[in-house]
């Protein structure tokens, strides 16, 4: 392992943070007042990366599988927090987003080392887990809501098709396929459109720091398929748990 | 199916902590209209909802043939009891998806001449069929959602408010459809309104509900009779319950 060494790059960093600098100038020039909110986002993200740098190269030199574990648990903890925010207007929501969360990234994850695509080492684990946790988040939060908000808004159709008979997963079946769609959509339409765009963080990353393009592309294929794979299952998992708070056993809509 | 018979006793709701409808108990006996008549807002339609568990009631309160209804299949009591509602909710596709819907859930698919069947028991064209749901006036709407819930062969028929929304000539289109089910199939109907002469036109029997209770009872010639000093006939002048929405 090389050890980090953080001033080796200090020069480039104080650079790009000119750039700041100069934004921040303009700022107090024109009374935006936009400084204030820069200076503290630029310290945190000092800050926090700096931390995570160096968390990051003591459990890579240690790779112990709980640690790494231990790690998983507190990024899917905090990824089913933020997303259970979001989606407060679900009774329960923090175990449902909790149970989404850990259901797609879990599978997404297992899969992924089961079948060889990435081992189960610190280094490949967690940069990975990061980005489906954090994905899953994002697709949680939100079907979650778009499932709330669509089932307040057809509260008639719904109670409709149950008054005809239907059970709670039979009324509630159109409704949930919107949710899931509109969740799905950003993921969808980034992976249909990747590389036409814009160029994906992973391979952006691989080719500054020296891989050959080709390469960068193979690994940005199988992210992007991990990712909307990771999605989906969670979607599904929080669609499914999400519109049964809503209804009782006995195929009743509570107000939403 | 044989017409059922309701009976609703003791019956008592609160909403978000606030009394709505308090000890109430009346009947309705196979193949009979009756007519549950007051102000809006009075729980007339929280009650309705009740009788097929949209909402659940308490236990020992409501009755389908001496059998309390909390202790039924849920499922299986929502096709024995239709519903139709003050808005009409159709589902995207065309009146002859909408009507096939109740035996769809089923597994059943519904042969083109009993569409046909169900459309003309609720005096609609059978051309109507293949139209777009969205494209109907709201009078067409309401028979095609009635049209729907006969569609899984109930023996009663719940009705809150179905004429609300509509247009006189389209409401007394709807009544006399209703009376003529009554009669050809037998239906056990129980009618929310809150229009007197609705009431006075469609009901064998009329229950008059207010602040949450029953005040007043009995067949619409007797309620509605010149010089009545029934609080119904209070009612429909106009000088009772008008303090409600």
């Amino acid at each position: 392992m090389t050890s980090l060494n953080l001033l080796s790059e200090l020069p480039r960093i104080l650079a790009a943070l000119f750039l700041v600098v100069v934004a921040a100038a303009i700022s107090r020039w024109q009374h935006l007042d936009l400084e204030k909110q820069m200076l503290v986002a630029v310290v945190r993200a000092f800050i926090q990366l700096t931390l995570i740098g160096y968390a990051l190269n003591i459990i890579f030199a240690a790779d112990n599988p709980a640690a790494i574990l231990l790690i998983l648990a507190v990024m899917t903890s905090i990824a089913s927090y933020t997303s259970g925010k979001r989606g407060q207007g679900t009774p329960h929501a923090m175990r449902v987003a909790g149970l989404a969360i850990t259901f797609g990234a879990a599978l997404t994850l297992g899969l992924l080392v089961g079948l060889r695509v990435f081992t189960f080492t610190a280094q490949q684990i967690i940069p990975i887990a990061g980005m489906v946790i954090g994905n899953s988040m994002n697709v949680c939060s939100l079907v979650m809501r778009r499932m709330h908000e669509e089932i307040k808004a057809r509260q008639l159709q719904i109670e409709t098709a149950l008054a005809l008979g239907a059970t709670r997963q039979q009324a509630v079946r159109p409704h949930l396929k919107t949710a899931l769609q509109s969740g799905m959509m950003p993921i969808v339409d980034s992976t249909k459109t990747v590389g036409l765009i814009q160029l994906p963080g992973a391979m952006t990353g691989m080719i500054l720091a020296g891989a050959s393009p080709l390469q960068a592309v193979q690994l940005q294929m199988i992210v992007m398929y991990m990712l909307i794979g990771a999605a989906a299952l969670t979607g599904l998992a929080a669609s499914w748990l999400s519109y049964r708070q809503f209804f009782t056993a006995n195929h009743q809509l509570v107000e939403a | 199916m044989p017409s059922p018979r309701f009976d609703i006793t003791h019956f008592s709701l609160s909403r978000h902590g606030v009394p709505v409808l308090a000890d109430v108990s009346f009947y309705v006996d196979p193949g009979e209209i009756v007519c549950l008549l007051g102000p809006s807002g009075g729980g007339k339609s929280s009650l309705l909802r009740c009788l097929n568990r949209l909402t659940e009631p308490p236990p020992q309160t409501i009755f389908l043939d001496d059998q309390d209804v909390t202790e039924m299949d849920v499922l299986a009591l929502r096709r024995r009891v239709g519903m139709v509602f003050q808005q009409v909710a159709l589902f995207p596709g065309t009146v002859a998806d909408n009507v096939a819907y109740g035996p769809g859930l089923q597994a059943e698919s519904l042969p083109p001449e009993e569409v046909s069947r169900l459309l003309a028991l609720a005096d609609l064209s059978a051309e109507l069929a293949g139209r777009d749901s969205q494209e109907l006036s709201g009078g067409q709407a309401q028979r095609v959602a009635l049209a729907r819930a006969l569609a899984t062969g109930p023996a009663a028929m719940l009705l809150d408010e179905p004429t609300s929304a509509l247009d006189p000539a389209a409401t007394r289109n709807v009544e006399s459809t209703m009376l003529k089910l009554r009669q050809s199939l037998g239906l056990t109907v129980l009618w929310v309104t809150h229009a007197p002469e609705q009431a006075r036109r469609v009901a064998d029997r009329v229950y008059l509900l207010v602040d949450g209770r029953i005040v007043d009872e009995g067949t619409p010639e007797h309620l509605f009779r010149p010089g009545s000093q029934h609080l119904t006939a209070v009612f429909a002048a106009g000088e009772l319950g008008e303090h409600e929405s």
